[in-house]
C-alpha cells in the first residue's frame, strides 16, 4: 500500500506538449480516476507513473520515495492494459504466474530443462502455483487456468489481466481504460467487480478512462485532465455540482449541461435567452458570461414568471423514469434540454410553447474565459490534497 | 389453375432458374478451370506420362518402359549426388537465412535511424537477377584476382579456389543463396516485428521481463512464430529450386559436387536430350516439394487451431 505523488511533471513528444506541469497527490488506498477526452494526456501520465515513459521534468514518488530512476518492475506497481496485453502463447495460469516467476526464480531456474534440475525450483514453482490458484479462485477464473487467451471471452481476458496484476500484491494498481473493449452490459458488471476488488484489497488504484459514468461510479476522487493540465481534482459529487471550469461542466453529465450566453444587468439580474433571471450573485454589469444549467435544474412551469425561460418544444425523449424535453429558446442554436417527470408527457406536444423555471441555487456561471464565477472557495477545492 | 397445377409450375420455374444458375456458375469458373487444366494438370500429366517412356527430345519414336527410368535413377551416382547436394544446400541456406534474417531485423528495428536504408540495401539482392549477380560473385571469388582471396591472404587466412574445390563449392553456393534470400526474410520479419503490439512489451516490462533475452523469449519470438513459419516455407522451396547460380557459376562441377535436382533435370533433358529420364527427375522433384509443402501446411494448421 502506498501513496503516489506527481510533482510538476511535464512531457512532450517532439514539439507537441502532452502533459504540462501536473502535480497531484494520490492517497494511500484511494481510488483516483484520471478522466478526460482522448488525447488529453491521461494515459501518458499513467505510463509515466508506471515507468514505461520518461517525463521531461518533475518527479514521481511512490510511498514517499522517488522512483524516477527505477525501472517499471522495481516500482511496485501493476498495470492492466486496455488491450489486456496477455501473452497469447501462454496459458492463463502461465500468464498469471509470470510476474511471480520473474521475481522469485533466477534466469537459470526459468530455463525449461536445466531449471527443473536446480534445487528450490520445484518448491518455488509449487508455491507460485498455489498463489495463482488462489487469485484465480478469487476472480472466478479457476476453471480457465489451462486455456490460452485466444480461447477466452473479453470479460474473461479482462479478469485474467486483473489476476496477473493482483497476484503479486503490488502497492499501486494502474488501469488504462480496462473496460473500453467490453460490451455495455459486461462493462457495468466489471465496473462493480473492480470497485469491489478495490474495497477488498484496499491498495491505491489509479484508473484512466474517458467514460464519465465509470469515473463517477467508481472513484473516490476524479482528476479531470484537459489539454495536458489538471482542470479539477475533487470527489465525483463536487465535480458534478461545482465544476471549476466550463469545460469540466461540459465533460461531466449526460445529457450535457445547457450553456446559454448571458448578459449581466446589474443588481444580480441576468439577461438570458429573452428572459431576465434574478440570481443572487454579486454580478457586475458589462462582460458577457455563460450560464450553465443542468437538465435537472429546470422545472416545468405553467406560466412565465420569475426565473423562467420560455421556448418552443422541439421534441420529447423518453428514458423510462424521466423524459428529456428539447426546447428551442431564443438566442441559442442548440435546444435546451430539461429533465422532467414522466407524468408531464401527456401535456407536452411538439411546437407548443413551454416555460421552464431555473433552480437558481443550482445555476452555474462562467466568465468569458471559461472560469467559474462566484463561490470563490472552489478554487481551493482543486488544490486540496489527501488530507481534505 | 388448381393449387396442384400451380405447385407444378412453381417447381418447374425453380428448376429452370436452378439450371440457369448452374450454367452461370460453370461459365464463371470456366476460364479459371481451363487455365488450371492447360497450365497445371496437362503438363503434370504429360510429365508423368513421359517419365514412363524412353523418349529422347526430337526422336520420332518412343516406347513405354514403365518404371525403368526410376530404377536407373536410384542407381545413378549423379542423381544421388544431386539429391544429397540439394538437401545439404537447403540445410545450410534455410537455417542461416532464418537466423541472420531475424537477427538483422531485430537490429534494424532496435535502431532509430536509417531503417529504410538498411532495409533497402538488404532487399536489393532479392530484387536483382541472380544470373547477373553471379558474375559479380565469380569475380569476387576468382582464385587469383578475386577480392576474397586477396583479403584472406592479406590477413593470413587460407585461400582457396572456392568454386572449383569439391569441399568448398557447396558451402560457397549456400553463402550466395543465403545472401540472396536474406532480404526477403528480413522484410517479412520486419513486418512481423512491426505487428507486435507495444502493450505486450510494456506488460513484460511491468512483469519484470525487461532483459533483452526475456523480452525475446516472452514476446518477440512467440509473436513471430507465424511469420517465421511462412519464411521457412518460402526459403525452403526457393532453396530446393536453386538453379541459376549453378548454371552460371559451376555447371554442377567440379565433378558432380554442385549438381542439384533442378540442374540435373535440366542437364538430362536439354543437354543430353534424355527427356524421359529428365521427366522422371521432375516427378521426384515434384513429390519432394509437394511433401514439404503438405508437411508445412499441416504444421501451420495445427498451430492455427491451437493458438
Amino acid at each position: 500500500m502506498a501513496s503516489v505523488s506527481v510533482r510538476g511533471v511535464s512531457k512532450s513528444f517532439g514539439s507537441t506538449p502532452i502533459i504540462d506541469g501536473i502535480s497531484l497527490d494520490i492517497c494511500d488506498g484511494e481510488f483516483l480516476t484520471l478522466l478526460g477526452p482522448s488525447g488529453c494526456g491521461k494515459s501518458t501520465l499513467l505510463r509515466i507513473i508506471a515507468g514505461l515513459e520518461r517525463q521531461d521534468c518533475g518527479t514521481i514518488e511512490v510511498a514517499g520515495s522517488k522512483v524516477d530512476h527505477l525501472r517499471p518492475k522495481r516500482r511496485d506497481v501493476a498495470m492492466v492494459f486496455q488491450s489486456y496485453a496477455l501473452y497469447p502463447h501462454l496459458t492463463v495460469s502461465e500468464n498469471m504466474a509470470l510476474p511471480l516467476r520473474m521475481r522469485r526464480l533466477s534466469a537459470l531456474q526459468r530455463l525449461p530443462v536445466i531449471g527443473a534440475l536446480l534445487p528450490n525450483t520445484h518448491s518455488v514453482s509449487a508455491e507460485i502455483k498455489t498463489e495463482v490458484a488462489r487469485a484465480a479462485k478469487a476472480l472466478g477464473i479457476d476453471h480457465l487456468l489451462a486455456r490460452k487467451p485466444g480461447q477466452l471471452s473479453g470479460g474473461q481476458r479482462q479478469r485474467v489481466a486483473v489476476g496477473r496484476a493482483m497476484v503479486r500484491h503490488p502497492a499501486v494498481f494502474l488501469m488504462d481504460e480496462p473496460l473500453s473493449n467490453l460490451d455495455a452490459k459486461l462493462r457495468v458488471q466489471m465496473r462493480g467487480e473492480i470497485k469491489e476488488l478495490h474495497r477488498r484489497i484496499g491498495v491505491t488504484f489509479v484508473y484512466v478512462t474517458h467514460d464519465q459514468t465509470e469515473a463517477m461510479t467508481m472513484s473516490d476522487r476524479i482528476a479531470v485532465m484537459l489539454d495536458g493540465q489538471l482542470a479539477q481534482v475533487a470527489s465525483p459529487q463536487q465535480i458534478y455540482t461545482s465544476p471549476a471550469d466550463r469545460r469540466v461542466a461540459e465533460l461531466i453529465g449526460a445529457p450535457k449541461i445547457n450553456l446559454l450566453e448571458a448578459t449581466p444587468r446589474g443588481e444580480g439580474l441576468l439577461a438570458v435567452a429573452g428572459s431576465t433571471l434574478a440570481l443572487d450573485s454579486k454580478l457586475d454589469g458589462g462582460n458577457n458570461i455563460t450560464l450553465g444549467i443542468r437538465p435537472e435544474s429546470l422545472q416545468f412551469a405553467e406560466r412565465a414568471g420569475l426565473n423562467t425561460l420560455t421556448g418552443r418544444l422541439r421534441y420529447v425523449e423518453h428514458v423510462g423514469a424521466d423524459l428529456f424535453a428539447h426546447v428551442d429558446v431564443p438566442g441559442s442554436s442548440e435546444p435546451l434540454v430539461a429533465r422532467l417527470p414522466v407524468e408531464l408527457a401527456s401535456s407536452l406536444q411538439s411546437d407548443q410553447s413551454v416555460h421552464l423555471r431555473v433552480r437558481r441555487e443550482q445555476a452555474l456561471l462562467f466568465s468569458a474565459d471559461g472560469r467559474r464565477l462566484s463561490e470563490g472557495d472552489d478554487q481551493f477545492t482543486q488544490l486540496r490534497s489527501c488530507a481534505g | 389453375m388448381t393449387s396442384e397445377q400451380s405447385a407444378t409450375v412453381d417447381r418447374q420455374l425453380r428448376i429452370d432458374t436452378g439450371s440457369a444458375e448452374t450454367l452461370a456458375g460453370y461459365a464463371l469458373i470456366g476460364p479459371a478451370l481451363v487455365l488450371i487444366l492447360v497450365l497445371f494438370i496437362l503438363p503434370t500429366g504429360a510429365v508423368l506420362a513421359i517419365a514412363a517412356t524412353d523418349w529422347h527430345l526430337g526422336a520420332k519414336t518412343l516406347s513405354f518402359i514403365g518404371a525403368a527410368n526410376f530404377t536407373s535413377l536410384l542407381a545413378d551416382p549423379a542423381f544421388r549426388a544431386a539429391l544429397f547436394n540439394t538437401a545439404a544446400y537447403s540445410l545450410m541456406v534455410v537455417p542461416s537465412t532464418l537466423v541472420l534474417g531475424l537477427s538483422l531485423a531485430l537490429l534494424i528495428e532496435s535502431g532509430k535511424t536509417l531503417r529504410a536504408f538498411y532495409r533497402a540495401i538488404h532487399f536489393l539482392p532479392f530484387m536483382t537477377s541472380l544470373a547477373a549477380m553471379a558474375i559479380v560473385w565469380e569475380m569476387l571469388l576468382h582464385p587469383t584476382i578475386g577480392l576474397v582471396n586477396q583479403v584472406f591472404a592479406a590477413v593470413g587466412l587460407p585461400t582457396a579456389n572456392w568454386l572449383r574445390g569439391e569441399s568448398t563449392v557447396l558451402p560457397i553456393l549456400a553463402v550466395i543463396g543465403t545472401w540472396q534470400s536474406l532480404g526477403l526474410a528480413l522484410v517479412l520479419f520486419l513486418a512481423g516485428l512491426k505487428a507486435i503490439p507495444q502493450d505486450l512489451y510494456d506488460a513484460a516490462d511491468i512483469d519484470g521481463a525487461d532483459g533483452v533475452l526475456d523480452r525475446l523469449r516472452l514476446v518477440t519470438l512467440p509473436s513471430l512464430a507465424p511469420v517465421s513459419l511462412f519464411v521457412l516455407i518460402v526459403v525452403t522451396l526457393r532453396a530446393f529450386a536453386a538453379f541459376d547460380i549453378i548454371q552460371v557459376l559451376t555447371r554442377g562441377g567440379p565433378g558432380d559436387a554442385s549438381v542439384m535436382l533442378l540442374y540435373a533435370l535440366y542437364r538430362e533433358s536439354f543437354e543430353y536430350f534424355r527427356t524421359g529420364y529428365g521427366a522422371a527427375i521432375a516427378v521426384v522433384f515434384l513429390v519432394i516439394v509437394i511433401a514439404l509443402a503438405t508437411l508445412q501446411a499441416r504444421v501451420v494448421n495445427s498451430r492455427a487451431s491451437h493458438p
